[in-house]
């Protein structure tokens, strides 16, 4: 399993909303192909930038509350947060150097 | 940054049936092949399939990743290397063939088979990418799920789009297939399955000019290919599965093309117009586009690849 934190309903707010760095959060599913497929990328990205950004996962199927207030329609969505509120939000499965590219900003 | 001075005898670029099925023989032909999978692609498109059933072998039929896994383990077992990267530059025209892959490597080729498959269309719509991922999709497998109890629709007329919209009569409560012409291009055992699907109505003769909503999918405009006549229906998904276009970006300029952008090979061998460069699979074959055929051009490709390193 992945050595990233999975962050439910229960701790979003804490963990999510209320960090004073930014979150990145990635909506995935077991199911998912291409999910599975940049789960490792974002381990090394959060492993590389930890001083920066905290990337955190989201399973929809568990956690689907939260997946629908945050409208999400295809996996993996992966939405950076910061003070609570949604910066970015970059859609399917892309090579780490596209992925570094777009998290410029917050790395 | 590591620039290795090893000239390796082949690496193919890219995986599915055709990248897979070229590392087993030529993994057991003892070139010792470098299989470029692709860092997010891996596996290629069955990966976002569910179950296969025209596979010979598989009487019960397989999941798509499953047969992939099988394939990848099968090269693997006879020698491949399988590197999780991509190849983000090729040059192909001099005798030592020079590739870069993502990580910043260089790697030497005496030859290359290029199996880099085929990418999911897009209509053109302006609109289409400002909602793509929040309410149009190019994977049912992937999205369907969050499409519960919704009405949506899917655009296409071939196999992946009846399959799509088969799939996602899971999910949603309605599912309308939109189609330009009067008739499915579809296999005949998937139409027959879809107009036997209740929740599966069709929308004929029409195609999407603009996909309506602020945040989200509202709306599709349509416009019938006959009478020229504009309507609006209200659907919250899209899925777009109007075939796909091959994954040339890398070669171009380089390798001789169709008008498509599909590789032209040689009759009856996988040659391209350079020497030592061999292509298989999606970025050849936009007739038949089956894992079958693309895994019998990657066989082609390896034997192919054998002989003229043989010879040379």
């Amino acid at each position: 399993m992945s050595a990233l934190e999975h962050v439910t309903t229960s701790t979003f707010d804490e963990v999510v909303l209320k960090s004073s760095t930014p979150v990145l959060v990635d909506f995935w599913a077991e199911w998912c192909g291409p999910c599975r497929a940049v789960a490792p990328i974002l381990e090394e990205i959060a492993r590389d930038h930890s001083d920066k950004i905290k990337i955190v996962k989201l399973n929809t199927d568990e956690e689907s509350a939260i997946a629908i207030k945050y409208g999400i329609t295809s996996i993996p969505t992966l939405n950076v947060f910061v003070n609570g509120s949604i910066v970015k939000s970059i859609i399917g499965a892309k090579p780490k150097p596209a992925l570094l590219k777009e998290l410029e900003a917050y790395i | 940054m590591n620039s290795s001075e090893k000239v390796h005898e082949v690496v193919i670029v890219g995986s599915g049936p055709a990248g897979y099925t070229a590392a087993i023989y030529a993994a057991r032909a003892q070139l010792s092949p470098l299989l470029y999978e692709g860092s997010v692609t891996a596996g290629g498109a069955l990966m976002n399939t569910t179950e296969v059933e025209n596979f010979p072998g598989f009487t019960d039929g397989v999941m798509g990743p499953d047969l992939m896994d099988s394939m990848r383990k099968q090269a693997e077992r006879f020698g491949t290397k399988l590197i999780t990267d991509d190849i983000v530059e090729m040059n192909l025209a001099p005798e030592v063939k020079v590739l870069k892959d993502g990580s910043g490597n260089t790697i030497l080729a005496r030859s290359v088979i290029l199996a880099t498959g085929s990418a999911y269309r897009e209509i053109g719509l302006p609109n289409e990418k400002r909602l793509s991922g929040r309410g149009v999709s190019w994977c049912a497998t992937c999205d369907g799920f969050f499409f519960r109890d919704q009405k949506i629709a899917v655009v296409g007329g071939g196999d992946s789009a009846v399959e799509e919209a088969t799939f996602l009569t899971r999910f949603a409560s309605k599912v309308v297939l939109i189609h330009r012409r009067d008739a499915l291009r579809a296999s005949k055992i998937m139409a027959e399955r879809a107009f036997a699907n209740p929740k599966i109505e069709f929308i004929w003769n029409s195609e999407v000019v603009d996909v309506l909503g602020e945040n989200k999918v509202d709306a599709l405009q349509l416009r019938n290919t006959i009478t020229g006549e504009l309507s609006t229906q209200e659907f919250s998904g899209l899925f777009v599965a109007i075939g796909h276009s091959p994954r040339n970006e890398l070669i171009l300029g380089q390798i001789t093309t169709d008008a498509q952008g599909y590789v032209k090979v040689e009759e009856c061998s996988t040659r391209t117009n350079l020497t030592g460069v061999f292509a298989c699979g999606d970025l050849v074959d936009h007739v038949y586009r089956q894992a079958i055929t693309a895994a019998g051009s990657g066989c082609q490709a390896a034997l192919d690849a054998e002989r003229f390193l043989s010879h040379s």
